[in-house]
């Protein structure tokens, strides 16, 4: 069992192997070479393995994108990365008016196996421009999927599954679950986990702190780095006798509507978190389409929590207070049961 | 990659990339019949705009025929890869010889090369992509010498940029990456001095041809108003980019007869009228008995009159499919 892997450790490793398995995966992005080992250290090794595919590229977030996408054309099956997930707005064009529109514009289907690895999220001080979860910018483009492994998933099996895809997707890291162990194991003190598939072939998890026949008090739903906070909430609301289902949504887009209904119908309160800022956001289609399915039956307003709508500030005292945090989400869950 | 065609089934331009230099007599048979070929492709397609048989936008490469059909001849086709951008008609049927594919797709015809979805400015056949964005798909076409490159196919990629995509930052980067990674793509600069109806000296400072020195690329400039003279030159430096492994930047100073798209040309008559007495086309006319000519050129209508009532006739591109194809799944 990889429980004891962290999830750097399962996403470099995941990178060796298909590097090693297909001479046509090619890595490529900014400062990656070893040894150094890019920014994050998932790439690390990689280019003295690989001297000949591990490509450094110059700092240009568009054009790694599109060479990426040229190679993706033509028989090879390029892993992208962009150092930070705030410079993908400088690849915005690539993915949306190229990489996605080579896939069906032309009237048939054309391959372009792409994978673009960014990590988001704050948490580490490093300010407004660093700090950011933008992936809501790229949710609902056409043939562009968005995946965002937790620590409670197997990014590194995420990563192989979106090397095997014909057609692009962007593959959300999270920059404070990279030195995490993951946490794949069906029993976790009073949690137990279970994985629940749909047809993208990036499962969600289930999360609960209760067995049957009983029925959770809140569901959440969430995903990517917030998993770092659920161990600890869940904990506490377990000592209160709260019993919480969590969904941890692996596919952003195509989202797993099916799972989320199923979880949300464990309690008619439902918590939709997520790392960015709310408003027009992965939350409120996620409120959308379970609104869509139980506005006969919730019993309270469907509640969001994100980071505050706002730059998110360096400072640590700052941060704390701008992102989502495990007392954010435990306020929710106590608004929502007594509403 | 689609290569669904034998390379045998293609006329004229395929094979010329490896064959020996072709006598130049038979090189002005062929090359007038396709510059007059793209010639009266354009024209029907602006009248068939004019006469409503054709919805959203056309841009034509009037007067340019010369840069298209000198650089297309020079590759191996349909081995090379080709990048274009919205005034591609020329290259596309340099290209495929696919002018009822053409015709079909600017009408949304569910025969056209492709499917009606793409339109004028998003065609692709063989190895051939074109898109619509400025800039963006220059390192697609990087990206596709890489993978040429890396799986040692022997093709090389071509990417046709105009002098207002200079303006944008992906070209550079695009420069950087072909040199850099020594990659075998040739840029093609088809400099027509207005970019929509923008002249080139309101948003260009210094000298276009000179962008890919400071890269350490090898480039080349020169006038395109011969077409055997674009030939030639477009053959050595396919010759040197196959051979080498290495990038080239060619320059082709050309002029746009005709609007960006449609009825939108904002310059005088008297400076049209200038570049209608150097049209490369006339030129290459001239040096042709007027027999030869005469029967080129008919052949060429015929070929055209029966593509557009061809298309003309063809299924319009119907929902139904569009929605199996892209909205089921």
């Amino acid at each position: 069992m990889a429980g004891t892997l962290t999830y750097v450790e399962s996403l470099r490793r995941t990178l060796h192997q298909l590097m090693h398995e297909n001479p046509d995966v090619v890595v490529l992005g900014e400062d990656l070479l070893d040894p150094y080992g890019g920014a994050f250290k998932v790439t690390k090794g990689l280019s003295t393995h690989f001297p000949e595919r591990v490509l450094a590229t110059p700092i240009c977030e568009a054009s790694i994108i599109g060479v990426a996408t040229g190679m993706a054309l033509f028989g090879i099956r390029p892993i992208a990365e962009i150092m930070f997930g705030d410079f993908m707005t400088l690849a915005a064009d690539q993915l949306v008016n190229h990489a996605t529109k080579y896939r069906s514009m032309y009237g048939e289907e054309v391959s372009v196996p792409l994978v673009v690895r960014t990590p988001m999220g704050g948490g580490r001080g490093y300010g407004p421009t660093h700090s950011q979860s933008l992936e809501k910018l790229f949710l609902g483009i056409p043939n562009l999927t968005v995946v965002a492994p937790s620590h409670f998933h197997d990014p590194g099996d995420f990563l192989r599954r979106a090397s095997a895809a014909e057609a692009p997707v962007l593959f959300v890291e999270n920059k404070l679950l990279y030195p995490r162990a993951l946490r794949l194991d069906g029993e976790m003190g009073s949690l137990r986990r279970s994985e629940v598939s749909n047809g993208s072939g990036f499962p969600s998890v289930v999360l609960k702190n209760y067995e049957a026949p009983q029925r959770a008090d809140v569901a959440v739903i969430t995903y990517g780095g917030i998993s770092r906070l659920l161990e600890p909430a869940l904990q506490w609301l377990t000592r209160e006798e709260i019993r919480v289902v969590v969904c941890v949504v692996g596919a952003l887009n195509p989202l797993d509507t099916d799972h989320i209904l199923d979880c949300a119908s464990e309690s008619q309160r439902v918590l939709i978190i997520e790392e960015g800022t709310c408003p027009f956001g992965w939350g409120a289609e996620v409120s959308a389409q379970i609104y869509d399915e139980m506005y006969d039956t919730l019993k309270a307003p469907l509640k969001r929590v994100g980071a505050l709508d706002t730059v998110i500030p360096a400072a640590k005292t700052l941060e704390d207070q701008v992102l989502v945090s495990e007392e954010t989400i435990i306020t929710a869950v106590l608004e929502l049961i007594q509403w | 990659m689609k290569m669904d065609m034998a390379l045998d089934q293609l006329p004229r331009a395929a094979a010329t990339g490896t064959a020996q230099p072709a006598a130049e007599d038979t090189l002005r048979h062929r090359f007038y019949y396709q510059m007059y070929l793209i010639r009266s492709v354009e024209q029907e397609l602006l009248d068939l705009y004019a006469q409503g048989y054709i919805a959203g936008t056309v841009h034509t490469s009037l007067g340019q025929e010369a840069c298209d059909v000198g650089v297309i001849n020079a590759l191996d086709v349909p081995h090379d890869i080709v990048f274009s951008n919205h005034r591609a008609h020329g290259q596309f049927i340099t290209y495929t010889d696919d002018i009822t594919g053409l015709i079909a797709e600017v009408m949304g015809k569910k025969s056209g090369v492709s499917h009606g979805v793409g339109g004028t400015q998003h065609l692709h056949k063989f190895n051939m992509y074109t898109n619509g964005v400025q800039g963006g798909i220059v390192p697609n076409a990087v990206g596709a010498a890489a993978a040429a490159k890396l799986k040692a196919t022997g093709a090389i990629a071509v990417v046709f940029l105009g002098d207002g995509t200079m303006g944008q930052g992906t070209v550079y980067e695009s420069f950087n990456i072909a040199s850099l990674w020594s990659l075998p793509i040739l840029f093609v600069l088809e400099d027509n001095g207005i970019a929509q109806t923008t002249p080139k000296h309101l948003v260009h400072a210094g000298n276009l041809a000179s962008r890919a020195d400071s890269f350490a690329i090898n480039s080349q400039a020169i006038r395109a108003d011969d077409v055997l003279k674009v030939y030639a030159f477009a053959r050595a430096a396919v010759d040197a980019v196959r051979k080498n492994q290495v990038p080239f930047f060619l320059t082709l100073r050309t002029d746009r007869l005709g609007p960006h798209s449609k009825g939108d040309d904002t310059r005088p008559e008297e400076e049209i009228e200038r570049y209608r007495q150097r049209d490369p086309l006339r030129k290459l006319g001239q040096e042709l008995s007027d027999d030869e000519r005469r029967a080129i050129e008919l052949r060429v209508e015929k070929h055209v009159r029966e593509a557009v009532e061809q298309a003309k006739n063809a299924e319009p591109a119907g929902f139904q499919e569009f929605r199996e194809q892209w909205l089921v799944h």
